[in-house]
């Protein structure tokens, strides 16, 4: 179904979408002199599996920063389903029903599986000062999300943790809960940030079907990898960054032969061992991780 | 990748990271910006001096003995006091300063690293330990003193409390209780009472033109500009003051690049406790004498001058910390001395709610 | 003089339940919602006593009733709360403990200021203002108290009234942190990003602690200006927030009854300990070229500052914390 979304797509750089759940034009964000991101034009078409690649130091975490009010960007508009998003603060833009997980996990240790779940949802009275005391009033509502929290836990194999502190959980685990968590929310275009990293291969594998399934129920999903099996396993469209800009997109054939993006690869990793150590210090410095 | 971004932090260069966790510093030096903040001061202190008219509100003995002269030598006068008691908030800041932009530390016990200095100083001193040292000399050991005393902080506290792992605010709070017990340990040690250095404790003020200033306020002046200079020296050109630089702007990577980080924050903790020293011995010949609270009662001054200039910045603890004594000497001519501090730590909160970064800092990713 | 454990001990429990763990208990117990829930290092909280106590004193002073400068007292703090937080939520939780204790100081440094004394009476403070407080006194005059502990009838209304304070203000706490209100606490206190994330208004919920906080520790602050008749600029000093943290630590923080269950402990230790040492110094158990009775005091703050440092490191969960959290810290 999606690939047919991109028939008629041009697999050029800020090409123009059928049907754009977001748009980002001339978004820039500067540390010193040096430019971090620079994007020109970008749009994500709705209803799709984006991914989001590039060497280490593209500046991936700082867009998905800028884009979700974590960071303020020196100039640009963006905007989310037809809102416009700049100067929004970051809770307001996880309202509006775009939600973005983070690279290295937060699930919330020292409360309760079902706690952290419970936190995803909004429209809770109880959440208020004066609300919260009426237990009358918001007694209610907190089963009605208890109900919807128990259906995700047990679609993401975490109902047998729900009252354990999440700090106990295995760090797959925690990436399953920050996702389910992020669900709570009821996004409408979710932004994953390397959701696949530091995980097992077979929780992987179970990832990849959860990713899959949003798209098929209707979720628009952008997110960061570098593991370019995965990214060529689920990506409908794959987005391509390097030094800030992005240099290609298209679908991931595309991409696959875009001269312009083995470049960015190779000159990233030319003549120097990328040890497990360097990937960590490098992507936490140069991405500015969330 | 990682040994060239570690080449470019130790030529000096800043890597495009934004830390969120440090107000890392900029050093881009804003003459217009010093200027006009300078001239609001004035500004505010000439609106309150019509305002306030001649309520006689002034009660400095220090004004009482300026009275008859003009207002300009009055001025001209405070100005120098305020250099002095800037000069001393800029040496013992620049330590908590640096701790703060290497460990990410805000020490709340720095004071009592300022204390133990002129206490230390004022028992060779005196000759309490059976013999009796000339206060120079004095002042050299209380530094080395200083020195041991700060890096015995760092290896029996908080270096084993931070590869722990604990939580910044567990940190802070240890440092609170530091500061309550090495401050009460100094207070049995030395006693409740005041007691001034055996040298120097008389001192006549000499003229030199319009200013009058006594022989140990000029040499205090003098021996703390050469050090702060000393120190920015060390700072821009040693391997040791790049390194250190380098931790402040981003651990990970400096560790990465060969950067021996642990040594990087024990000498960190050595040279600003050995300037705190050196602060409180300064203060305590220059001011009110020495006493168990002396650098307790310095703190705040020291944070508001950290804050003004930036923290994390060494250059901005200096600036910040002269401006501070500057401005709070210079409050006095017009308001209250009781409003002194009150003006310090009224400046800290300004700064923080304009421009939260300070003078001298980076700007923070905010929100 | 004799060595009379016994007597140590009466004295640490007429402590551990009177007036002093009252005022610690309260003003603990608005700290905990801002540093035990919510993680946000208040080093001014001391500020917030002051306004209550000086709200109060000066509403009466100027011929106002009682109530209504507890009123203006709370509100005063409420607005402090904010105050403190405008400036510095948005930042590091460093800039938040510089800037309160500096707003803290000039709190008291201007309630001392001559500038001000036709409010605050400077440095001599104000005195007897709540004799309406001791009117409303159903206890007639007497001993009251079991065994050897006791009090005399004013200071048992006093005790009685601030332990039913205590236990209102638990109560609201508890009510607010079982609710969903305060799971975003939790939240914020453990990673503020994530609450953010999830489209919680980190900054408002923040502004809202402050204030509640603030609340609480005016009433405190009440408590001690009612109780004692008097309050004095010099009675504010920023120490007094360091015990309350030792206090807040000792209980548990993040524990509604945390700070009550501190505050007893932690007087009856520090009393306890005095009087110990005091009966060994003038017994000559301890010889005077080590400690002599005026140094005692002193011997009590590092006695504070060893038990804050040893408690944050190795139990900051305090007393009433569960271990599983500290397991989860340790990982």
């Amino acid at each position: 179904m999606p690939a047919d979304v991109f028939a008629d797509v041009q697999p050029v750089p800020g090409v123009a979408k059928p049907d754009p759940v977001l748009v980002v034009d001339g978004v820039n964000r500067h540390f010193g002199g040096l430019v971090a991101v620079d994007i020109d034009h970008l749009e994500v078409q709705r209803g799709t599996i984006t991914g989001l690649i590039g060497p280490n130091g593209a500046g991936k975490t700082t867009l998905f920063n800028l884009l979700t009010g974590f960071d303020t960007p020196n100039g640009g508009t963006w905007s989310f389903s037809g809102n416009d998003l700049v100067g929004l603060p970051a809770y307001r833009v996880a309202r509006l029903g775009m939600v973005r997980t983070f690279q290295l996990t937060k699930a919330l240790m020292k409360l309760t599986v079902m706690d952290n779940m419970k936190l995803g949802a909004t429209g809770q009275s109880g959440e208020k000062v004066f609300g919260a005391l009426l237990p009358w009033r918001w007694r209610e509502k907190e089963k009605e999300i208890e109900a919807r929290a128990e259906v995700l836990l047990e679609r993401f194999t975490l109902a047998h943790m729900r009252d354990e502190l999440a700090g106990t959980l295995s760090g797959g685990q925690r990436k399953l809960l920050e996702l389910a968590r992020a669900l709570m929310v009821e996004p409408t275009l979710i932004m994953l940030d390397e959701p696949m990293a530091g995980v097992n291969p077979a929780l992987t594998e179970s990832l990849l079907v959860h990713i899959k399934a949003l798209r098929d129920e209707g979720m628009s999903v952008v997110f960061i990898e570098h593991d370019m099996d995965v990214i060529m396993d689920i990506s409908d469209w794959i987005l391509v960054m390097a030094e800030g800009k992005l240099i290609a997109e298209g679908g991931p054939a595309d991409v696959a032969a875009n001269p312009a993006v083995i470049d960015a690869y190779l000159g990233e990793h030319h003549g120097e061992a990328a040890t497990p150590e360097n990937e960590v210090v490098e992507s936490e410095g140069e991405d500015g991780d969330g | 990748m990682t040994g060239r971004a570690g080449s470019r932090l130790l030529a000096g260069q800043h890597d495009p990271v934004d830390d969120p966790g440090r107000a890392a510093g900029h050093r881009r030096f804003s003459v217009p910006r010093l200027v006009a903040i300078a001239l609001v001061v004035v500004a505010v202190a000439l609106i309150s001096d019509q305002a306030m008219g001649a309520t006689g509100l002034l009660g400095d003995n220090t004004l009482v003995a300026q009275a008859g002269r003009s207002f300009g030598a009055r001025f001209l006068n405070t100005v120098v006091d305020g250099l002095v008691v800037g000069l001393i908030i800029a040496l013992t800041s620049v330590g908590l300063s640096l701790i703060f932009g290497v460990t990410g530390l805000v020490n709340f016990a720095h004071g009592e690293l300022v204390t133990f200095g002129a206490v230390v100083a004022w028992f060779l001193n005196a000759g309490t330990w059976g013999f009796q040292v000339a206060l120079p000399v004095a002042t050299v050991l209380a530094v080395v003193a200083g020195s041991v005393f700060g890096a015995g902080l760092e290896k029996g506290i908080f270096g084993p409390l931070r590869r722990r792992k604990v939580p910044n605010i567990s940190l802070i709070v240890t440092t609170i209780g530091l500061s309550l017990v090495v401050r009460h340990v100094i207070l049995i040690w030395f006693g409740s009472g005041t007691q001034k250095y055996r040298d120097y404790a008389t001192q006549v003020a000499k003229d030199y033109g319009p200013i009058s200033i006594t022989d140990v306020k000029l040499a205090i002046i003098i021996v703390s500009l050469l050090v702060l200079a000393l120190v920015g020296l060390l700072l821009m050109k040693t391997k040791l003051g790049k390194a250190m630089r380098a931790v402040r702007d981003n651990r990970d990577l400096a560790e990465a690049s060969g950067i021996d980080v642990r040594k990087v924050i024990l000498a960190t903790w050595m040279g600003g406790a050995a300037l705190a020293a050196l602060g409180g011995v300064f203060q305590g010949i220059g001011f009110a004498g020495v006493s168990w609270d002396l650098g307790f009662k310095l703190l705040l001054l020291m944070f508001a001058g950290v804050i003004l200039g930036g923290l994390g910045t060494a250059f901005g603890a200096m600036v910040g910390g002269i401006l501070i004594g500057v401005v709070t000497q210079v409050s006095s001519l017009w308001l209250s001395t009781e409003f002194k501090l009150v003006i310090a730590f009224a400046a800290l909160i300004i700064v923080l709610l304009v421009r939260p970064q300070g003078i001298l800092g980076k700007k923070e990713r905010v929100g | 003089m004799d060595f009379d454990i016994v007597r140590s001990f009466v004295d640490a429990m007429r402590s551990a339940f009177g007036t002093s763990a009252v005022l610690f208990a309260l003003a603990g117990v608005g700290l905990n919602v801002m540093f035990g829930y919510t993680g946000l290092l208040n080093f001014g909280h001391v500020g917030s006593l002051l306004v209550g106590g000086y709200g109060t004193a000066i509403t009466v002073n100027l011929g106002g009733p009682l109530w209504l400068g507890i009123l203006i007292g709370i509100t005063a703090a409420v607005l402090l709360g904010l105050l403190y937080g405008l400036p510095t939520v948005r930042l590091r939780e460093d800039y938040l403990a510089i800037v309160t204790i500096a707003a803290a100081e000039i709190l008291r440094l201007l309630t001392r200021s001559s500038a001000l004394e036709p409010l605050t009476q400077g440095v001599f403070g104000i005195q007897k203002f709540a004799d309406n407080f001791y009117d409303l006194n159903p206890f007639p005059r007497g001993s009251y108290g079991v065994w050897r502990i006791t009090w005399d009838a004013n200071t048992l209304w006093a005790i009685v009234v601030g332990w039913l304070l205590v236990a209102l203000c638990v109560w609201l706490v508890w009510m607010l942190t079982r609710a969903p209100w305060g799971r975003v606490l939790k939240a914020i206190r453990e990673d503020e990003d994530a609450a953010r994330s999830l489209g919680k208004n980190v900054f408002g919920y923040k502004l809202q602690s402050l204030a509640i906080g603030g609340a609480i520790g005016a009433l405190a602050g009440v408590f001690f200006a009612v109780q004692s008749q008097s309050v004095n600029p010099d009675s504010f000093q920023p120490i007094f927030t360091f015990l309350a943290y030792a206090v807040v630590i000792l209980g548990g923080p993040g524990r509604a009854l945390g700070p009550v269950v501190g505050s007893i402990l932690f007087w009856f230790l520090l009393s306890f300990t005095e009087a110990v040492l005091r009966q060994a110094v003038s017994a000559g158990f301890i010889p005077d070229w080590l400690l002599t009775a005026q140094e005692v005091a002193a011997v009590r703050w590092i006695l504070v500052g060893l038990g804050l440092m040893l408690l944050i490191t190795f139990r900051p969960q305090g007393l009433l914390g569960s271990r599983e959290e500290t397991l989860i810290d340790a990982r």
